[in-house]
């Protein structure tokens, strides 16, 4: 008799413990990786006690995964790296409206989706570097100086299929129209010094070596390379200046990570309060520290070498814009013969 | 192979095993390639603008890339390969033992891992270059140095990694043949370089195919050597125009036009030998008599195999273990023990699933020889040479329809929500591995079943065994060095494989591949050290066990030297 009611109330159990247990966990699909959003998580577990489950991937198949899994999918929420991502899977769908004055406070509206579906979490500028002992702080000051015949063979930057990149020239259509921007983009490939390779520190490292003058790197890298743990990177860092572009009309390049809180999201109150926490001033100094992202948050004090490169003119464009002039910007690229 | 056919064929009861073994197979087969089919339904969208798009600017690169990296692996690992098994196996020089396992351990080390270990050595602003121009006083421009992030430099790189595939497949070849061969070789007078040529290459050509197969395959789905190299490839081709134009069909089309060609190479390659038997006609074997070499032909053999050890495998674990030292103070801590346990019970599970799948196959092949079961077999192999995000996402779309359906149907029924069964489980992840890497297993099983004479299937069924007995009791103990290498090869490509763990697992799990990726890719390649080196230490002790029991597989070999 009594292995009937043991079975009876294991089965009871199970039902009623998992949603309790489930009331105190959040689900994350991450295109950041865990290196770069771990330390934070743990930290709201820290407070809140509640859990947070994490999978960290590439950012299109983790679109790809939450569509298919559909009503049913565990994620709460979808962490990206960049704008467009997040305005893809706005119109996929996969997000719900969130109304949360913490959160309407702490990010600036062009750093949101206008409707709630995403929030910015930090920002990264994509700025003009140049070897300080051959380009002067005047000799160039707009995207557009790049293409000026004077720096032939001089301009190192990464790849055409690097999201930054993509991300870049969308911005550039959105403002200027297609048409200007290729003749910007068979310019700068003009002035390329080397087939287009590597990542953004192997640019900085580039620029230090002497192989070209010019890069376009996001500030980060140079960030990390210039607090590094290997001699060698924190001396090539060295030799680099940050030049901001634009400052006088529409300001510097940039993008943010951001997340959303999934349509079918379970744990809607923890993904919430989860949201909150990363735009509040304690997560939000922890990006600047941590991995030189200038934080969303106005009024953030930033880390010693984010203060170090000075105040800067963001453009205001609005980051939903990118991800619909991100196809426009790859077919763009492949014209000019940028690789 | 007829007269398996014949026997298998001869009563009504052995014809209906034999339709089982049949149906089976192309069931496995299906659900192997499903993932494959659903990225090839997408083929059925028109995208005839994106394609004009492609032709005109960037589909030519793609193409002459492709070919020219897949030429170049090919003849790099047939070089490094086949020689270095064939000193091995039948020369005597000083440091053979030590090669024989040895020569393995490049495989071990991710392509990726390596090309950002040589990129931080020999780049322009890498140590070497920096050195030179200390030196001779020299500026940019001044003097030439290759270029490592070039398409000659993944080819190096690949060729490097993935020449160990030709080699352990080659050295399982010379050692299983028989010494009588070989002997009369000698007695006609050939020496070692026309018994070489003449009868050991031409009788192992199954094996060196099958392991050149794999390299190439490899290769050409490698997506992480290629994209920071800036080699624009079919790969990187697929995830620019899935990802950045945004096109899925077209992406999906790219893909089968890549796997077409792939499908031709060796269907050419099967029409090329579609006469010849490659069986052995006698069982008796001996210590292999090896031929002597001596000054500077010994020095020669020596310095033929430690060039490709040194390079892919010495210095760059040298340099990785330089970084390690480092940086191990943040990097180990005890989630790192925790990747260590979830990568080898992954590689090992998936090993071994591979290898029972791919003896159920090849052996259903030979029961029959039709082309239905012959098609199959490619089908479930074309996985190989897919790119792992491809084959990630063909994965999640049919499994999360399987739940979303099962668990539809369980609401309506009975009430119960069941969710998502199979999606975001290890079996999902498992699943995946499979069909990238049964290409792996499948081959090498093929090539060894393919050496034992269709005479002994006929021996044993004339005294009574069933097929799957013949497997057993015949079949799996002359094969024994080829199933450990099916298995090692697995277990290995698992160890090391990335993009489709990334994107399937379930929540807070790691592997040592996706820590060393992430750290690698972030451009932190002396914190990512730590897990690369422990991707290789994992997977010394396999190779070091499994080379040791490949030599002991040598039939009447137990005591080769």
């Amino acid at each position: 008799m009594w292995p009937k009611r043991l079975i009876l109330s294991a089965v009871m159990a199970l039902f009623t413990v998992s949603p309790a247990l489930a009331a105190g966990e959040v689900n994350i699909y991450s295109a950041r990786q865990e290196v770069l959003i771990k330390p934070l998580l743990d930290q709201f577990s820290a407070q809140t006690g509640i859990k947070v489950n994490l999978v960290a991937g590439n950012a299109d198949a983790l679109i790809q995964r939450l569509t298919s899994e559909g009503i049913n999918s565990p994620a709460d929420i979808l962490l990206t790296v960049d704008a467009g991502n997040l305005n893809r899977a706005k119109e996929l769908g996969l997000f719900q409206q969130v109304r949360s004055e913490n959160l309407e406070q702490a990010v600036p509206s062009a750093y949101r989706d206008p409707e709630g579906h995403w929030y910015g979490l930090s920002m990264r500028a994509r700025p003009i570097m140049v070897a300080k002992d051959k380009v002067k702080a005047d000799a160039l000051s707009t995207y557009q100086d790049l293409t000026d015949s004077q720096w032939r063979r001089k301009v190192c930057v990464r790849s055409s299929s690097n999201v930054y990149n993509q991300s870049m020239v969308a911005a550039m259509i959105a403002q200027n129209g297609v048409q200007t921007t290729e003749d910007w983009a068979r310019g700068l490939v003009a002035n390329f010094a080397r087939p287009p390779q590597g990542g953004d520190r192997d640019q900085i490292k580039a620029v230090a070596a002497g192989q070209c003058d010019i890069a376009l790197v996001n500030t980060y890298y140079l960030g990390g390379m210039l607090n590094s743990s290997q001699a060698d990177e924190r001396e090539a860092a060295s030799k680099v200046a940050i030049i901001w572009p634009n400052q006088n009309d529409r300001g510097v390049h940039v993008n943010i990570s951001g997340a959303g809180l999934t349509r079918h999201a379970r744990n809607h109150d923890n993904a919430v309060r989860l949201l909150e926490f990363l735009v509040s001033e304690e997560a939000q100094r922890w990006y600047a520290e941590a991995n030189y992202e200038y934080p969303v948050r106005p009024g953030t004090p930033v880390s010693e070498t984010l203060a170090s490169w000075g105040e800067f003119k963001a453009d205001d464009l609005n980051l939903a814009l990118l991800g619909d002039h991100n196809p426009e910007a790859v077919r763009l690229m492949d014209r000019a013969g940028w690789r | 192979m007829s007269d398996v056919q014949a026997a298998a064929g001869g009563s009504e009861r052995s014809r209906l095993q034999f339709d089982w073994w049949s149906a089976g197979v192309c069931v496995v087969a299906l659900t192997l390639a499903a993932p494959i089919l659903v990225i090839f339904s997408f083929v059925f969208h028109p995208a005839g603008e994106v394609w004009r798009h492609l032709a005109a600017t960037v589909l030519r690169e793609y193409v002459t890339n492709s070919l020219l990296l897949v030429l170049g692996v090919g003849v790099g690992t047939l070089l490094m390969g086949v020689s270095t098994a064939w000193l091995c196996t039948l020369c005597r020089f000083p440091g053979r033992r030590l090669f024989q396992w040895a020569l393995l351990l490049p495989m071990a080390i991710p392509a990726y891992i390596i090309a950002y270990t040589y990129t931080g050595m020999l780049d322009f602003s890498g140590p070497v270059q920096t050195t030179l121009r200390a030196w001779f006083d020299w500026g940019y421009g001044d003097y030439w140095f290759p270029q490592v992030r070039s398409l000659g430099g993944a080819v190096v790189m690949l060729s490097l990694v993935l020449y160990p595939y030709v080699y352990l497949l080659a050295r399982a070849a010379f050692l299983e043949q028989s010494t009588c061969v070989l002997e009369v070789s000698r007695t006609l007078g050939c020496g070692p370089w026309r018994s070489f040529f003449t009868i050991a290459l031409p009788l192992a050509r199954p094996a060196i195919i099958a392991g050149l197969t794999l390299a190439l395959m490899e290769a050409l789905a490698d997506f992480g050597t290629v994209q920071y190299f800036g080699v624009n490839t079919f790969t990187t081709g697929i995830f620019r125009t899935w990802f950045g134009l945004g096109d899925s069909s077209a992406a999906a089309q790219l893909a089968a036009l890549m796997m077409t060609f792939v499908l031709v190479l060796i269907v050419l390659e099967r029409w090329s030998r579609r006469q010849a038997k490659y069986h052995h006609t006698t069982q008796r074997y001996r210590t292999l008599p090896g031929f002597q070499l001596r000054g500077w032909r010994a020095l020669g053999a020596s310095a033929v195999c430690i060039l490709p050890l040194f390079f892919g495998f010495a210095l760059p674990a040298t340099q990785l273990g330089a970084w390690a030292l480092r940086t191990w103070r943040q990097t180990l801590d005890p989630a790192f023990f925790q990747l260590v346990r979830n990568s080898l019970l992954l590689a090992a599970t998936a090993a071994v699933l591979a290898l029972l799948l791919a003896l159920f196959m090849a052996y259903g092949k030979r029961l029959r020889r039709s082309p239905l079961i012959e098609g199959a077999l490619r089908i479930a192999g074309m996985g190989y040479a897919v790119p792992g995000l491809v084959i990630a996402v063909g994965v999640i779309i049919p499994f999360a329809w399987l739940d979303n359906t099962v668990d539809a149907w369980m609401r309506s029924t009975f009430g119960i929500s069941t969710g998502l069964l199979l999606s975001g489980t290890i079996t999902a992840v498992v699943f995946a591995y499979l069909v990238r890497f049964l290409a792996v297993s499948l081959h090498t099983v093929e090539a060894a079943m393919g050496k034992i004479r269709p005479s002994m299937d006929d021996a044993g069924r004339s005294l009574g065994l069933r097929p799957a007995a013949v497997l057993g009791r015949i079949h799996l103990p002359i094969m024994r060095g080829s199933l450990l290498t099916a298995l090692l090869l697995v277990f290995v490509d698992v160890l090391k494989e990335l993009p489709a763990t990334l994107i399937l697992r379930p929540f807070n799990f790691n592997t040592l591949a996706v820590r060393a990726f992430e750290l690698a890719s972030d451009e932190m390649l002396a914190e990512s050290s730590l897990a690369a080196l422990a991707i290789v230490l994992a997977g010394l002790a396999p190779v070091i066990l499994l080379s040791r029991s490949i030599r002991r597989s040598r039939p009447g070999g137990e005591h080769a030297s």
